[in-house]
């Protein structure tokens, strides 16, 4: 059974975020790129499965949508055991643009099921999963914590409101995960990181698509007024009541 | 033409942020000379429904048939779109959350609509419809626009407030046709939660870090989260090590939440849990050391050992809530 991950690539989360052209572009100039945390997870989940006798998963392909410089991102992601990577090449303008350019690639492949993170660190859209579901037809399963395998067909846990569920879907399913579905990302060891270097990176070219918003200008969050250090419970308490109308 | 609203119905309760969403619907509505329609799928009581007439909604379309009681987000989207057709909605709005992100984008799809989530306050303009929203994991702000006929907003919870708009509230029956019912997904099993206060919707947070020592100490924590009718949560170490369930985890990859209080004890106030909070109203932290970073994104702050501190909090606590009764 093949699996995708839909991987993006984010600024390293201690990145101090800076803004150029009057503030309507992000300054990459210091910027460490890393894979996005929760692709990290979803990729560390699926190529566990690929290991796990007990699973059918016998094959990883990573997909990214992102210019050159996500190259070196791709290739930690073979080196943490995925088979394969795709490039497909533009940079990711909305959640809409990305979906489409996925589904494009993705549309009629052989699959068991597909994976994207919840949201990605930069536009925080937590949209490409169910763009991407709806523009294929498929099921998407949402807050997904965890994947079990009965005989050859997946059952994925999902949380809900109020408790937890598991569902069976016929047919390849998108799944939106989230923490839970792996604890820690894995981390490439000397053996993933010689081998990365000689597993197939293909680069496919991009379609023509419109995006459905445009992100126009950024600015600083407002600054935090500073804290009040208090001296007792007692203070704190009357503070939170008196001052803050909390209680 | 309307702005239709998506209710979330949680085993027939609604959430305090749907009656927040009502709210800001209605100020957008005002604006526009529109009016607020609300779409709640599943069994809900008219009684629990009449709440949302009280924050500016004036008609609820239900879908009151027990086979939708089950989230098929595939089957939801398609009910939504149905109900956007029949009041001809231009903005349609579902809470930030993870129901809301399972359908919204699902939606965008079909119709073509700029979808705009985790959004921080009202539109700034609506020709070209633009709104400023939460980017870089909190660290910066962007302002959006979507040029699309129909949009798709997700606010924030307190993102905006729950200011009261009284309207007479009309409950209309509203039949979907979903032609084929999914098949493609089947419930195997399914556990309960035990009974308490759900992070996601808590008013008020007790959360605690590596500075608690072990799972045992977040007894006290417990106790605290009982006397305030909060619920607990933790950093991503202490769930990492299994003191605390992976679910209570809050930060960048974790829950992002957005309670009034939110209580950081022996929490050292990383960038990356930091994100997770910094939509709370206030914040509060406990901890032993005063260079601490969580004083930094702090309201209030106590410098000691959260052992000492706890208990003692604990009983002021409540002897205010016992006196406030
Ligand atoms: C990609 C990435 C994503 C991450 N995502 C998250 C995330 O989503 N959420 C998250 O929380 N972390 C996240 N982290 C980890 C984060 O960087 C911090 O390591 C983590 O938040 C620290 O947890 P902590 O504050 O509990 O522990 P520590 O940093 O160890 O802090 C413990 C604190 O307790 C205090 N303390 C000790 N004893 C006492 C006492 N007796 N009384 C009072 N105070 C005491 C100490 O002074 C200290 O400030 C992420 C990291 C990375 C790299």
């Amino acid at each position: 059974m093949r699996v995708f991950v839909c991987m993006s690539y984010v600024p390293d989360t201690t990145t101090k975020i800076r803004f150029k052209e009057a503030n309507t572009q992000l300054d990459d100039a210091s910027i460490q790129w890393v894979i996005n945390p929760w692709d990290e997870l979803a990729l560390t989940r699926a190529v566990e499965l690929k290991y796990d006798a007990a699973s059918p998963v016998d094959e990883v392909e990573i997909v990214m949508v992102g210019g050159v410089r996500c190259e070196p991102i791709l290739r930690k992601g073979l080196a943490i055991g995925a088979d394969k990577a795709t490039r497909i090449d533009v940079e990711p303008l909305d959640a809409f643009q990305t979906a489409t350019q996925l589904a494009t690639y993705l549309q009629g492949k052989d699959c068991g099921f597909i994976v994207c993170g919840i949201e990605s660190g930069d536009y925080n859209e937590a949209a490409v999963g169910g763009m991407l579901a709806e523009l294929l037809d498929y099921a998407s399963v949402s807050s997904v914590s965890s994947v079990q395998f009965d005989g050859d067909a997946p059952v994925y846990q999902r949380d809900v409101a109020n408790g937890k569920e598991q569902v069976k879907v016929d047919g390849p399913a998108v799944l939106i995960v989230q923490k839970g579905f792996a604890r820690v990302p894995k981390i490439p060891n000397m053996r993933g990181i010689m081998t990365a270097r000689s597993k197939p990176l293909d680069v496919i070219p991009a379609i023509e698509v419109e995006p459905l918003v445009e992100f126009v200008e950024y600015a600083a969050p407002p600054a935090k007024g500073r804290v009040k250090m208090l001296n007792t419970p007692e203070e704190l308490v009357r503070s939170l009541s008196d001052e803050a109308k909390l209680l | 033409m309307s702005i239709l609203v998506y209710i979330r119905n949680v085993g027939g309760q609604l959430k305090k942020q749907s009656l927040e969403l009502s709210a800001y619907a209605k100020a957008m509505a005002d604006a526009l000379n529109l009016d607020v329609t609300g779409l709640v799928i599943g069994t809900m009581a008219d009684g629990e429904l009449k709440k949302l007439g009280n924050y500016g909604m004036s008609r609820v379309l239900k879908v009151d048939d027990e086979q939708y009681n089950q989230r098929v987000n595939r089957v939801y989207t398609r009910i939504v779109e149905q109900a956007v057709n029949k009041t001809d909605a231009k903005y349609i709005l579902f809470p930030d959350n993870a129901q809301g992100k399972a359908i919204a984008p699902r939606l965008s799809v079909r119709l073509r609509a700029g979808f705009i989530p985790q959004v921080l306050d009202l539109p700034s303009s609506f020709e070209p419809f633009t709104v400023k929203k939460r980017a870089f994991t909190g660290k910066a702000i962007a302002t959006v626009t979507a040029h699309t006929e129909r949009v798709i907003l997700t606010p924030m919870l307190n993102s905006f407030g729950l200011p009261e708009n009284a309207q007479d509230l009309e409950i209309q029956s509203f039949e979907p046709h979903i032609e084929e019912p999914d098949s493609r997904l089947e419930l195997v099993g399914k556990q309960l939660s035990e009974e308490g206060v759900q992070l996601a919707d808590a008013d008020i947070v007790v959360s605690g870090g590596r500075g608690m020592r072990s799972s045992e100490n977040f007894a006290m924590l417990e106790e605290l989260a009982a006397t305030l009718g909060a619920a607990t949560a933790c950093s991503r170490p202490v769930a990492d090590d299994g003191w605390r369930p992976a679910d209570e985890h809050v930060g960048q990859t974790g829950k992002i939440i957005a309670p009034n209080i939110y209580f950081a004890i022996g929490i050292s106030g990383a960038i990356q849990h930091v994100a997770g909070v910094s939509g709370a109203k206030c914040i509060v932290g406990i901890n032993s050391d005063p260079e601490a970073p969580i004083f930094e994104v702090a309201d209030y702050g106590l410098v000691g050992d959260a052992f000492q501190i706890v208990p003692e909090l604990n009983e002021v606590f409540r002897k205010h809530m016992h006196e406030k009764k």
